[in-house]
């Protein structure tokens, strides 16, 4: 309604416009009267719901009561919503029927989150009200649906199995050349890319803008790429492209974490309350990923999914058995609580007491738990490591520490040793911090441990690592910039022997190739890179690599990618791939780098044999892939020379056509510069020779010249 | 061969110039003193003292009679370039930004900044060949329609029948210089996403040059008659200048980030070099370091056998080339 309008009217009506208070008009909720409202929240609030009812429940069965009683049932009613979450200012309405004068026996009561309806539906439903009356309580959005029901039942379609394109999910394995696949999140782009070394390049195959709303997460297997939206969660995937193959509700979902045999979906979100006292809400769902069938859900506050206040850290649930994703264990205060798949429910129906327990740690393939407690009453009660076996619950090996302050657990991959690293107090005073290792060696009878101590005792422990599928590790200790890095060898029974220390190495941070043998020392921000041979014990290559802040081996250990993203700097973003020797393969700038993760692959289908096989015989297969690679150079050099070719032409088109145009305007030009000027154009163009001065020596010739003054 | 380093100037240099013979070379820098050097042995032949102001940029008449230079001071002076005597100064309300002469030297096209209420504009002066007849009124005043945003540089179109237009919102525009209609622009598609530092055409007009503080750091080539891209040269340093031979199909780009974006850990070599590219395939095939600043100016020396670099550090570095540079292949 336009303003003039407006003023008419009121006119008319004999409303004095002035003595109007314009703020206390209400309107009906939900209506606008055609005009649009600028506040723009209110759009963002309702997007989040399908119709924007989501945070309205609808209490049913309630007593018919008269006028003279409905003041005291909308208080009760009120009170004990109230409890459960924040009703909106108005947001409670109990329609009365205005031929009888008494209550239709239901009313609606809207909150100020759809968490909080939820809750409030879940906790009430059913709930003992009075007198023979349990009440039924409904989300709105339910009731719309079930009234919009068909009565008929109508049986299931059952769909034919149609064999897809897309149901190969594994096709990226079966690729020719063998290469490997990576995905890069830059500005508003998603993209996967082919990593063509031979090419020295990058193969897009498949690039979409916003294809996620946050970040993208291969499975740990690599068949499935997840992608974060609004509504929930999807899995990409398919034999040439990547389709959205499923879809899973979670909305305003912020976490994923697949199980490692890709059977379940995790997807968490937290709800930060209105009131800043309340605690953080979680909600996390488990999903079967081929059937999509929601698992289970956890609900609760933040306090409930971690450890001594501590910040809630992802993955809450960690998963183990290997690829049939048969348990996964939680851990609580002063509980672990292991559920199995089998039924999602917690293993012979109870948590496991462990006081003060702090870490959980699965070993990688068998459903062993590694768990950590620290010190207690100052030391009166020692720190204990113990391995439980599961699902039996029993305790295999137990270890007691003393005098230490952190504990960190690390399983070897095969998962024949589990490490740990204990942090202990050097002196008396805790202010200096000593580090050393404890191996269990749990493939061995009874697990024998093994204390192991630094050469220099009080050095402190950086980092360690496991070479995957070997027998040794690394570590990095010492005091920081130029902390040493040694290697160890577990393989002889009963004895950890060291290979080597490196002194004074630039380096923080380890990275052992999936192979193991080869590894990469880095130094943080400072972007040095030791390609180092652990075989041989040597140093290959050392590159700098400025600003590097993500350093990754691909899946079959033959190069690294290492990635600055935008967020370090933005000077400098893009991403370099690196051979495992440490050459520079290629590199690729691109604006605003978010995220780069290589496409894991499954674990090989070879026995350990066969593959001791294929190294053996390493030189037959030499000679095909050099051909291969010599071919490839070859074609590189011609579409080089072909692309050189076409820009050449494409080059002379243009000279010629601007020619052209330069003879066209010539006599235009010579007015413009005025005529005395023509001539010096004229012989300009004229005098395009070459001049060469070509000095001979034609004879050389040596005399004696008297001298006479 | 070793470059020749030419310290006249006291403040970061701001354009260069050669004239047409390619046998002087003049420079301009923050200080107020527009320079002229022998461009083969990079001896000082004079100063043009008169301005009050950074000078950004200056052209120099086809017979080398007269320089026109533009000045932080508000003001574009005309000078004798042999006396190094002040002929004329054309008053603006706002700092002017580059200078260029049309062919036939008969007009100039001036660009102001943005600056108290005004806008950034380009504006056209006819330049009287006696100078009792030389006024201040301009012929044409062209308004960016972005305002507030400087416009870096504004050149003659072929026959001096266009303006080509380039500046801090990343458009390149093309005007009609009767008019004063806009003809063409680039677009955020093909065109560039940065502010544009660097206009440099080729010696027929058919052509030009724009480099960009892009992240990806482009210099593009243009059609100066349909401003269509031809040419797309990536570095990865954002660019403050850019240059083309006229003896070879080379371009040279130089810059690097800006002073308040340099960390102390950005000393690694790269930045501040000169690029040289092949113009027609587009791949670096060589650079020469030197400067310990960004780049700020560049010139090919007419004859194509030299190079001038002018930095943020104060110094021009004039190099001539060595004899392998003329017989490089890639």
């Amino acid at each position: 309604m336009a303003v003039l309008d407006l003023y008419g009217r009121a006119a008319k009506l004999g409303i004095d416009l002035s003595q109007v208070n314009f703020d206390s008009v209400l309107l009906p909720p939900g209506e606008n009267f055609g005009i649009e409202s600028d506040d723009e929240d209110v759009y963002v609030n309702d997007e989040n719901f399908e119709t924007g009812f989501g945070n309205i429940i609808v209490v049913d069965q309630l007593p018919v009561v008269g006028m003279d009683k409905f003041e005291k049932l909308e208080k009760k009613l009120c009170e004990s919503y109230n409890k459960l979450g924040v009703i909106k200012e108005g947001g409670f309405a109990m329609p009365v029927d205005s031929d009888t004068n008494k209550t239709l026996g239901y009313c609606f009561i809207e909150f100020n989150t759809r968490q909080e309806a939820e809750r409030a539906k879940e906790k009430t439903h059913g709930y003992h009200f009075g007198k023979d009356i349990n009440l039924a309580v409904y989300m709105f959005d339910d009731i719309e649906r079930l009234m919009n029901m068909n009565e008929e039942w109508e049986p299931p379609q059952t769909k034919p199995y149609a064999p897809k394109e897309t149901m190969n999910l594994q096709t990226w394995l079966t690729d020719e050349k063998a290469r490997d696949q990576f995905v890069v999140r830059c500005g508003p782009d998603t993209e996967v890319s082919w990593n063509d070394t031979r090419h020295l390049k990058s193969e897009s195959v498949h690039k979409l803008q916003n294809w996620t709303e946050s970040f993208v997460q291969w499975s740990p297997l690599g068949t499935y790429l997840v992608t974060l939206h609004r509504p929930g969660v999807a899995l990409c995937g398919g034999a040439t492209t990547f389709k959205p193959l499923m879809h899973y509700k979670h909305p305003m979902v912020q976490l994923v974490d697949v199980s490692p045999g890709e059977n379940y979906l995790v997807t968490y979100n937290s709800q930060t309350p209105n009131n800043p006292n309340d605690a953080t809400q979680v909600d996390i769902k488990i999903f079967d990923v081929k059937s999509r069938r929601l698992m289970r859900g956890f609900q609760g506050s933040a306090d409930e999914f971690s450890v001594g206040g501590s910040s809630l850290s992802w993955p809450v649930f960690k998963w183990a058995g290997g690829r049939d994703d048969k348990y996964f264990a939680r851990l609580r205060k002063n509980t672990i609580s292991v559920y199995e798949t089998k039924t999602f429910s917690l293993i012979d129906k109870k948590s496991m007491k462990v006081d003060n327990v702090v870490d959980i740690c699965w070993s990688p393939t068998d459903s062993i738990l590694a768990l950590f407690v620290p010190e207690l009453g100052d030391g009166n009660q020692p720190a204990r490591v113990a391995l439980v076996q599961l699902p039996s619950k029993v305790e295999i090996r137990q270890k007691n520490l003393f005098n230490v302050s952190d504990c960190k657990m690390y399983w070897q991959s095969n998962e024949a040793y589990l490490a740990v690293k204990v942090d202990r107090y050097g002196s008396k005073s805790k202010k200096r911090i000593e580090s050393g290792l404890e191996i269990f060696r749990v493939k061995e009878k009874d697990i024998p441990v093994e204390v192991l101590e630094l050469d220099k005792k009080n050095d402190k422990i950086i980092e360690f690592s496991w070479e995957p599928k070997g027998h040794r590790f690394a570590v990095i200790h010492g005091d920081l910039p130029r902390p040493d890095v040694s290697f160890y060898s577990v393989e002889n029974p009963g004895r950890v022997s060291k290979l080597v220390t490196l002194k004074a190495k630039q380096a923080n941070a380890l990275f052992w190739s999936p192979n193991g043998k080869h590894m990469v020392l880095a130094d943080g921000l400072n972007g040095k890179l030791e390609f180092y041979n652990v075989d041989m014990l040597m140093t290959m290559a050392t590159v700098d690599n400025f600003m590097a802040t993500d350093i990754k081996w691909d899946p079959t250990g033959r190069y690294v990618a290492t990635t600055v993203t935008s967020s370090v700097h933005e000077m400098e973003d893009g991403f370099y791939i690196w051979s495992l020797y440490g050459k520079l393969l290629y590199q690729t700038r691109k604006e605003q780098v978010f995220q780069f993760a290589w496409r894991p692959r499954p674990p090989s289908l070879l026995s350990e044999q066969k593959e001791k096989e294929v190294k053996k015989n390493l030189r037959q297969y030499v000679v095909r892939y050099e051909e291969e690679d010599e071919e490839v150079v070859a074609l590189l050099s011609r579409q080089e020379m072909e692309k050189r070719r076409v820009m050449e032409e494409e080059w002379e088109m243009w000279i010629d056509k601007w020619k052209q145009l330069h003879e066209e305007e010539k006599l235009q030009r010579q007015n413009l510069l005025g005529e005395e000027e023509e001539d010096e154009e004229e012989e300009e163009e004229e005098e395009e020779h070459y001049y060469e001065t070509v000095e001979e020596l034609i004879d050389v010739c040596e005399e004696v010249v008297s001298f006479e003054p | 061969m070793r470059p020749i380093l030419m310290k006249g100037h006291e403040r970061p240099l701001t354009f260069l110039r050669y004239h047409r013979d390619g046998d002087l070379l003049f420079s301009c820098a923050k200080d107020d003193t527009p320079t002229l050097w022998y461009a083969d042995n990079g001896e000082r032949l004079g100063t043009y003292r008169g301005h009050n102001g950074a000078v950004w940029c200056c052209d120099v008449s086809r017979d080398s009679s007269r320089l026109i230079t533009g000045s932080a001071d508000q003001t574009a002076k005309l000078w004798d370039v042999k006396t190094g005597q002040q002929l004329f100064s054309f008053k603006f309300g706002a700092p002017a930004r580059s200078v260029d002469f049309a062919v036939g030297d008969k007009l100039a096209v001036i660009t102001t900044d943005p600056f108290m209420e005004h806008t950034s504009a380009i504006h056209v002066k006819r330049i009287a060949e006696d100078l009792e007849d030389q006024t201040d009124d301009s012929v044409l005043i062209l308004q960016s329609p972005n305002g507030r945003k400087t416009i870096n540089r504004a050149v003659w179109g072929p026959l001096n029948q266009t303006i080509v237009s380039g500046g801090e919102d990343a458009v390149i525009r093309i005007w009609d210089a009767e008019t004063g209609k806009l003809l063409k622009e680039t677009d955020e598609e093909v065109g560039h996403k940065k502010p544009i530092r660097s206009l440099c055409k080729s010696a027929d007009d058919s052509h030009f040059l724009t480099g960009s503080r892009d992240k990806t750091a482009k210099a593009c080539l243009w059609d100066m008659r349909t401003l269509t891209l031809i040419k797309t040269y990536t570095t990865g340093v954002p660019l403050n200048a850019v240059s083309m031979s006229s003896l070879l199909d080379h371009v040279v780009l130089g810059g690097g980030p800006d002073a308040s974006e340099i960390t102390t850990t950005e000393h690694r070599a790269g930045s501040f070099d000169a690029k040289f590219y092949d113009k027609i395939l587009q791949e670096e095939f060589g650079s020469v370091k030197g400067h310990f600043g960004p780049i700020n100016a560049l010139a090919f020396n007419p004859d194509g056998r030299s190079f001038s670099s002018g930095g943020e550090d104060g110094y021009v570095r004039l190099h001539h080339f060595d004899a392998d540079y003329f017989n490089i292949k890639i």
